[in-house]
């Protein structure tokens, strides 16, 4: 091959990428070829001069930091990536804290539900039952004295001369295995119990003030001194009231 | 023994970026020849390519990757528009312009180039040159890695870097002989 076909090829010899055969054989040509070898020679200190030369122009330190400025990964991305294990176990506990709040709620209203159940329950056996009370009796002084001795509490029970209800009698009754007070009071033909328990007998505790409808039976409920009074009977909500504010007064 | 893992796989933009910050300056500066203008360009390049980093796949050349975001910054730029209006890319008429190369013996030639006479000369090639053989000289790429930077077939590449060398060793000559 003329010297000059091996000069053309001398370039990328040099950078490396002529394929094998052809490098090994150019080798070969500049081991006896003086002339070529020269040129080589000649060729690597062109390359060896524009790789000195080429380095030429720093960035100046002001702009360098402007750059490392921009190109540093945005903190709130990094926090969002950094944050999302602990967002999903805040996510996670928040569900399962609902989960539960709401599992609770659910029973309360089941235990709440089957209160209100009992205590119809209760009143409507009273009033099915042929002796309805124990203690018959309108006067208070007769009434409250009777329960001494059958209850492990005592409790107030106002006079209500001259109101529209009136004081039938007294019994002793049950509700989660505590013993406690119902009384019977009438309104025109209604009869109306008044149940007193110990504040420790009613599962759900005592709902304060709070009014509820079952079967067409009204209830209205409040604790006092450790106690927990249910007032329910078939008249209106309204004549339930007056009833329960007269006891409460 | 334990392959490891492919460094770009687990590398942010900012690890692979800023090792190549001062180099890409350089080469900037070199295409605009002007502070300011390498300036922009490098930051113009640096914001496109962050931007577009998810497009980036990882295990490939990243150093080509960013070139040629940066090329293409410039060749919209108003020296990149202005220097393609002048560089028109066709390699026939190149070779007319150029200088004939007079065979002068190099040696003689190479042994006075210093800096200063190699700044001067690549100053005045045209860009299209003067980038290929910063590329292919100062970054040391391959062939594959300027073609892929430039956009353009290897075969290309091989013949503007063989008339960027031959316009470099004439221009210096005339530089000398000047």
């Amino acid at each position: 091959m003329a010297c000059e076909l091996w000069t053309a090829k001398l370039d990328t010899y040099l950078d490396g990428e002529l394929p094998r055969e052809e490098e090994l054989a150019l080798r070969e040509h500049l081991r006896t070829c003086p002339g070529c070898a020269s040129q080589a020679l000649d060729r690597i200190q062109t390359k060896r001069s524009i790789q000195a030369a080429a380095m030429r122009f720093q960035p100046d330190p002001a702009f360098r930091a402007r750059i490392r400025q921009s190109v540093a990964a945005p903190p709130a991305r990094r926090a969002w990536k950094w944050n999302w294990p602990p967002l999903l176990a805040l996510s996670a506990a928040c569900v399962v804290l609902i989960a539960a709040l709401w599992i609770t709620h659910l029973q309360n209203r089941a235990r709440e539900q089957h209160l209100v159940s009992e205590l119809v329950d209760l009143h409507v056996s009273t009033l099915a039952s042929s002796t309805p009370v124990d203690v018959v009796s309108s006067d208070r002084h007769t009434v409250k004295p009777w329960f001494e001795g059958k209850l492990p509490f005592t409790f107030d029970l106002p006079d209500l001369q001259g109101s529209q209800f009136s004081l039938v009698g007294g019994r002793t009754s049950y509700l989660n295995q505590s013993v406690g007070a119902e009384l019977i009071f009438r309104l025109r033909q209604h009869n109306i119990s008044v149940f007193i328990f110990q504040k420790r007998a009613v599962e759900t505790g005592c709902a304060e003030n709070t009014a509820t409808s079952e079967l067409n039976f009204h209830l209205r409920n409040w604790s006092k001194n450790g106690l927990c009074y249910f007032v329910i009977g078939d008249v209106s909500a309204d004549d339930l009231q007056k009833l329960a504010t007269l006891l409460k007064s | 023994m334990a392959v490891p893992e492919p460094r770009a796989v687990s590398e942010s933009f900012e690890e692979l970026a800023l090792p190549l910050l001062d180099r890409l300056y350089n080469f900037a500066h070199w295409l605009t020849q002007n502070r300011e203008e390498a300036e922009d360009l490098v930051q113009e390049t640096y914001a496109k390519a962050l931007k577009g980093f998810s497009s980036f796949q990882p295990g490939t050349n990243f150093r080509a990757w960013i070139y040629r975001i940066l090329r293409n910054v410039f060749l919209t730029s108003r020296t990149g528009l202005k220097e393609q209006s002048l560089d028109q890319d066709d390699d026939e008429a190149k070779e007319a312009n150029l200088p004939a190369d007079r065979k002068t013996p190099e040696s003689i030639l190479l042994e006075r180039m210093d800096q200063q006479l190699v700044h001067k000369a690549l100053d005045q090639l045209p860009v299209v040159y003067r980038e290929a053989l910063l590329l292919c000289e100062f970054e040391e790429m391959s062939y594959q890695e300027i073609s892929a930077t430039l956009g353009v077939p290897v075969g290309t590449v091989m013949s503007r870097l063989s008339r960027a060398r031959r316009a470099l060793r004439e221009t210096a000559r005339r530089l000398q002989e000047g």
